[in-house]
């Protein structure tokens, strides 16, 4: 029987790393992913998970310890933030070019300069086009299933893609929440042993990463765009396994009373529940607003979103990062491309909220979808807006 | 036999040619300059390595000389991923196979692991992934393909290029000599990890070298082995001169080769006579640029070097060197 617990959100995710039965670790510490790696390090050191784990001496080398560990047929998982991440980025995209099943969780946090260890999506923004699965999730309970659920979308053989699942950090990772744990039996059933389609093997001896020369690049990074594109119906078939074992049903573009509302708000990660907040306010005094949640990242989910937006006429984006210099911030750029072909799209309004850590309350979106309703009747004189910036 | 299919007699002492195994490895067809003294290096370390090995390299030469998809001249499973992680590839290899090994997932024995790169992915880019892997003791064995020099891009210096030598970006000008520094010793670092096998060979020495691969693979824990191979291109040597080369890097005091076992210092080849430098910088067109004032002082340095290593050996100096004034031109 599965029981509820209240937990810390990062012992839940190494949680949902214990019953997925990983076999090998790699990790360096860095805020605010260090719980989920210490708890992980104290479970492998307690027999409770039959597992190795390594202490590396940076992230770069974490990533290309689990690249070792996941090519050699082992279950692979590890946990960075912000620099961690910055400094895994040139293996990032290789990791996922071996077509490699590493399961990592990003506790996001702003990127230096300057320094600073609290939370937004810049750290993973700036790794955007790594070629990995990338899952953003809202609370303890969905970081704990996708945790689980990331290394079953990974291993299938018709996918074998390294995937992401972002987790804000402090505001989601530090937090305890109430959350139901299903039993080891399940999970089990759920997720059977890892079985690798290649592996280095001096039965079968294989060569990986070959270098291409022009002739065949091309191909073979169409070959992991289409890998990456198809992942989609795979990832479905999973969420769906799970939701009917959990009675937990997760969407790419989750709804939140979106009937009927003329203006939308679209964010990412664990805000959008400082959003319902705002938008159930804003429902009970009578204005039409609703709330898009973009669940997945990559593969970009364009059909779902362009059904979620069918019907608004205003759609506000917040993002957590920014695009420096560029024409939109980062989930902006993505999602006005996807609706530009869309006929009847709604208008797009662009909002830059909590930088490094700056409170986002329910009354800053009340204030966001005040200003975009007003500024929308206008002729638009900014690409975007950063939310409550001074000077 | 021993577990990795090794004739007891084989093992580290006894080698005569006809016992070398005939097996390859590292296969023909690779895309090596000619006289490319690591690609022989690598072929004879692989023979001594035998089957049951998984191996990690980094990018450098014997990467893309060897591994252009749909190719490969790896018989041994293999796997290349970037320029200075090699070590940390490694480190996940072995770690995965000590977990699939006590769940019993491993179908053979338990393979060993080995990686690989060049001086600049080990003693530059590389050293720290080098570093951690040893410092965390995991069972495997690092060889450093030594030809002194970025050679895959073009001849630039690294931290291993010797004093005076002649790079694309160590050019010897009007206010420079060329490489300004000393070579770094990355073999002295690996004995300062306290790991319990170091050593230095060359494929010029090959039963020196087969010994030391076997002794390496077969040590618990981390091994290092730092090979030194002439680069034909990037030293601007005669290409049948490359086994010779190494010969006199031996013979001349530049490149002693010893073994540190558990940090105990042994000379495993000992010149009866040392013979001057000149005698090894002169065939190589990457010194041709020195002055007598330069080749004194690379003498001097090379001879308190080696007196430092046999200090560390227990040993005494064997006969002094004359550098001649008299010798022959050879070009």
């Amino acid at each position: 029987m599965a029981h509820r617990v209240g937990m810390e959100v990062s012992l839940a995710v190494s949680e949902a790393v214990q019953m997925a039965r990983a076999e090998a670790i790699a990790a360096y510490p860095i805020t605010p992913q260090t719980h989920i790696v210490e708890h992980l390090s104290s479970v492998v050191a307690n027999g409770e998970l039959e597992a190795e784990f390594v202490n590396v001496e940076s992230e770069h080398s974490a990533i290309s310890t689990c690249i070792g560990m996941s090519a050699t047929g082992a279950r692979t998982y590890t946990a960075t933030s912000s620099q961690g991440l910055a400094l895994m980025n040139e293996i990032l995209f290789i990791a996922s070019a071996l077509r490699l099943p590493i399961v990592m969780t990003v506790a996001n946090r702003a990127l230096s300069g300057p320094l600073s260890i609290w939370n937004d999506h810049g750290d993973i923004m700036a790794a955007r086009d790594i070629g990995w699965i990338q899952i953003f999730v809202e609370n303890g309970q969905e970081a704990f299933d996708h945790s689980v659920m990331a290394f079953k979308i990974a291993e299938n053989h018709e996918v074998l893609l390294p995937t992401i699942i972002n987790l804000d950090g402090f505001i989601l990772s530090h937090v305890v929440e109430a959350m139901e744990f299903p039993d080891q039996e399940l999970v089990d059933k759920f997720l059977p042993p890892y079985h690798p389609r290649y592996c280095l093997d001096p039965a079968k001896p294989v060569t990986m990463g070959a270098f291409a020369m022009p002739e065949v690049y091309t191909e073979v990074k169409m070959a992991h765009q289409t890998a990456l594109t198809n992942s989609y119906e795979h990832i479905l078939k999973v969420w769906k396994e799970w939701g009917d074992l959990t009675g937990r049903h997760y969407q790419p573009v989750e709804k939140y009373k979106t009937e009927g509302a003329k203006t939308l708000l679209l964010t990412m990660g664990c805000l959008s529940e400082v959003a319902e907040v705002a938008v159930d306010e804003m429902r009970e005094a009578g204005m039409d607003v609703g709330l898009l949640r973009l669940r997945m990242w990559r593969p970009f989910p364009f059909a779902d979103l362009r059904n979620a937006v069918a019907g608004a006429k205003l759609l506000i984006v917040c993002d957590r990062a920014l695009s420096l210099g560029g024409a939109a911030p980062p989930v902006l750029a993505e999602v006005r491309s996807a609706l530009y072909a869309m006929r009847g799209r709604p208008q797009t309004a662009s909002f830059v909220i909590g930088l490094g850590g700056r409170d986002v309350a329910p009354d800053a979106f009340k204030a966001i979808v005040a200003q975009a309703q007003e500024e929308a009747q206008q002729k638009p004189t900014q690409e975007y807006h950063i939310f409550g910036v001074r000077g | 036999m021993d577990k990795f299919g090794y004739a007891q007699s084989q093992k580290f002492d006894t080698y005569a040619s006809r016992l070398l195994p005939r097996e390859e490895y590292f296969t023909s067809g690779h895309r090596a300059c000619q006289g490319c003294g690591e690609a022989l290096a690598v072929r004879w370390v692989c023979k001594a390595i035998g089957k049951d090995a998984i191996i990690a390299h980094a990018t450098g030469c014997m990467e893309i000389v060897s591994s252009g998809w749909p190719q490969t001249s790896w018989m041994h499973p293999w796997i290349h991923v970037a320029f200075e992680n090699t070590s940390a590839v490694a480190s996940g290899i072995e770690t995965a196979l000590k977990i699939l090994d006590r769940k019993g997932k491993l179908t053979g024995p338990r393979p060993k692991v080995v990686a690989m790169g060049g001086d600049g992915g080990t003693s530059d880019i590389g050293l720290q992934s080098l570093s951690g892997a040893l410092e965390r003791g995991h069972n495997f064995t690092y060889f450093c393909w030594d030809n002194e020099a970025y050679m895959n891009t073009g001849i630039q210096r690294s931290s291993s290029t010797p004093y005076g030598a002649m790079t694309t970006t160590s050019p010897p000008g009007k206010m420079s000599i060329g490489q300004h520094t000393q070579k770094k010793n990355m073999a002295a670092i690996a004995v300062a990890h306290g790991i319990p096998y170091v050593a230095t060979a060359s494929p010029s020495y090959l039963f020196d070298l087969f010994f030391k691969v076997r002794k390496a693979i077969e040590t618990p824990g981390p091994a290092y082995v730092h090979v030194l191979s002439v680069c034909p291109t990037g030293w601007r040597s005669a290409t049948d001169l490359s086994v010779r080369l190494g010969r006199l890097a031996v013979e001349t005091g530049v490149f002693p080769l010893y073994e540190v076992v558990n940090g105990k210092y042994r000379l495993t080849v000992e010149p009866p006579k040392i013979r001057p430098v000149q005698d090894y910088l002169k065939p190589q067109g990457r010194f041709r640029h020195l002055r007598d004032k330069e080749r004194a002082f690379i003498q001097k340095h090379t001879q308190a070097q080696y007196e430092l290593l046999l200090q560390k050996c227990g040993a005494a100096y064997p006969e002094l060197p004359v550098i001649s004034e008299t010798e022959e031109e050879t070009e």
